[in-house]
């Protein structure tokens, strides 16, 4: 055991989808690891890999055409790339970690009440053996913490609000306490007010459970609010990790982050306009050699295009750019 | 406004939400009927005036006497046509309940499977369905030799591939969405994500199919009587009135008439219960 804090440690890993006439490389080599009890969040645009690195977690990622080509993922000493499938199911999924879906709208069964929803998933892992009349009060227990009233569970998913549904869904995730949560940008399916309802909840069980969780979101203004540490993927590479402050800082940014950073409305400076990093994101399954983002870069150098960009690490501040080498290495 | 809130047993809950569909409500009224007229056959009227020729009574239309009149050996049409309901449930009722629950069987596996079983199941249930289900009935038959279980066996066989195959289109649709997903993610295993999110989930269109299929097969154990390797004349199945009466058509409709209507409320009624099953269980409907 390198370090007792450490709950999970992903290691140069890289996801592949095969279809019949392209690979698309989703996620490239990626490393990251959580401290029990933290917060990490994962930013970056639609297609960088992000939901893809969620699911491999779980091992829930379509296995006709998703491959996982290296890297290991430790959790608690055990590689959950290698684990049998018997103890993915009955010892991880739900037990010791689980996943919020994106969308709570189609992520509970449609046919069955929603306590007992929560339920089965209590069911799967009831190692103490409980009654039904004490599973029947977890679930109550469960559904009061997430704000819903206990005399609702007998509804159906058609009958809840779209803020309930992913209430019921975040009960789900919660009612066996696991270690840690993966949360699919848990809030983009909901409108804003609820947003702040359910991320101020997040924040509130985690800190009571001590929980972790890797919370995958693009809305910077939830990674300030909700994370400590943040990773920001772009082309199945993270680019740029470091703490909150590291990021928001605004010394040594990735040219990425500063395009994602100019892609927010600012309240203190006066611009008519927002400005957005130009061009679109590579197409995965022909990326280009060297540094994936310097296409749309623009400090965009000669060696950009020929070196991919090694990590240049500032304390606990991590960025992959060519900007940042040392003057030598420039020319 | 109090609004009471009384904890039913989901059983209890779909069996209210039927009980308030009037229409399919009909449709059980006729199946108790049916029901009815099947264990009190004998005592309505005896199977021997349906069986036994009366040949200076032949044709003759609806009276007093003959009800639904006689048919061409001059037996009683209305005994007929009670007695064969009867043969006929017996053979429509079990094949369709097996055909369909071994189709979505087959169809969860396919498409819950799709890596080898899905492809290895599907092409055998081609083999299968590249024979015209009556054709293939009618190997059964003919292999197994006639009897009323080998007519059931071979009626289920037929229908199995075409049952296997909407099932296994539902399930496909089902198992790519994200509750599915979420199922797993909380530690279901395959056993529970098909018998508790993909089944109940496809019980719906499974149901419609049944309706359909039970009155196809009611024609179809007709079409194997009219070629003499279903049910054995004077045996009082529709089918069979069915298809003796196509030679009188033209002179004596009533001989074609009563067991077509027969027939048609039969199919109505399980068409009727199935609509209201369907609403029934898919609680997105109630209210």
């Amino acid at each position: 055991m390198a370090d007792k804090k450490t709950l999970l440690d992903v290691k140069d890993l890289s996801i592949i989808y095969t279809s019949r006439n392209e690979t698309i490389h989703a996620v490239n080599g990626i490393d990251f690891n959580l401290q029990k009890g933290e917060t990490l969040g994962i930013v970056g645009e639609t297609g960088a890999g992000k939901s893809t690195t969620a699911y491999s977690i779980l091992r829930l990622l379509p296995e006709r055409t998703a491959k996982v080509t290296s890297g290991s993922i430790m959790f608690d000493d055990m590689d959950l790339l290698k684990i049998s499938d018997g103890l993915m199911q009955h010892g991880i999924r739900g037990e010791r970690i689980s996943i919020i879906f994106q969308d709570p709208m189609s992520a509970l069964n449609p046919i069955m009440r929603i306590g007992d929803q929560i339920a089965e998933a209590l069911k799967f892992h009831n190692k103490e053996n409980l009654t039904k009349e004490e599973l029947e009060k977890q679930v109550d227990e469960t559904l009061q913490l997430v704000g819903i009233q206990k005399e609702r569970k007998d509804d159906y998913p058609h009958q809840l609000s779209g803020g309930m549904k992913q209430r019921v869904m975040i009960a789900i995730a919660l009612v066996c306490e696991p270690d840690l949560i993966i949360a699919d940008e848990p809030t983009t399916a909901l409108d804003v007010t609820i947003q702040a309802q359910v991320l101020a909840m997040i924040e509130n069980l985690k800190e009571r459970f001590g929980t972790s969780m890797i919370l995958i979101t693009h809305d910077l203004g939830i990674v300030a609010q909700m994370c400590d540490r943040v990773a920001i993927m772009y082309a199945g590479k993270i680019i740029e990790t470091g703490t909150v402050k590291d990021i928001f800082s605004k010394e040594m940014r990735h040219p990425y982050t500063e395009g994602l950073f100019g892609s927010l409305p600012n309240l203190e400076t006066k611009s008519s306009r927002l400005h957005p990093i130009d061009g679109l994101m590579p197409d995965p399954a022909n990326l280009p050699t060297g540094c994936k983002f310097y296409p749309r870069c623009p400090h965009c150098m000669p060696i950009c295009k020929e070196n991919e960009p090694t990590n240049i690490t500032s304390g606990t501040h991590i960025v992959a750019c060519h900007l940042y080498d040392s003057e030598k290495e420039k020319r | 406004m109090k609004k009471e809130k009384k904890r039913m047993s989901n059983f209890q809950d779909v069996l209210y939400r039927f009980s308030k569909n009037k229409v399919s409500l009909i449709g059980v009224a006729i199946l108790v009927v049916l029901l009815l007229v099947i264990i009190f056959a004998e005592q309505i009227s005896p199977y021997q005036y349906g069986i036994k020729n009366n040949v200076s009574e032949r044709l003759q239309g609806p009276s007093a006497k003959h009800w639904f009149g006689t048919d061409g050996y001059g037996r009683d049409i209305f005994t007929r046509v009670i007695h064969g309901a009867k043969f006929t449930m017996i053979i429509a009722l079990p094949a369709t309940l097996f055909a369909q629950a071994f189709g979505a069987i087959l169809g969860a596996l396919a498409a819950f499977y799709t890596k080898y079983v899905d492809g290895i199941l599907m092409r055998i249930l081609d083999v299968f369905q590249a024979i015209p289900g009556t054709l293939l009935a009618l190997a059964v038959v003919a292999a197994l030799g006639t009897s009323l279980p080998n007519l059931v066996i071979a009626m289920m066989i037929s229908r199995i591939p075409g049952a296997a195959r909407s099932a296994r289109a539902i399930m496909l649709l089902l198992v790519g969405k994200d509750d599915i997903e979420a199922a797993r993610a909380y530690g279901s295993n395959d056993w529970q994500l098909i018998t508790r999110h993909v089944m109940p989930n496809a019980l719906g269109p499974i149901i419609v199919d049944l309706t359909i299929n039970l009155s196809a097969i009611t024609l179809q154990v007709s079409s194997l009587s009219y070629i003499g390797l279903g049910v054995q004349p004077p045996t009082p199945e529709w089918g069979v009135l069915l298809s003796e009466a196509r030679e009188y058509m033209q002179i004596a409709p009533h001989t074609i008439l009563f067991p077509g209507i027969a027939i048609m409320l039969t199919a109505l009624a399980f068409n009727l219960i199935g609509d209201g099953l369907r609403d029934a269980l898919d609680p997105r409907l109630r209210d």
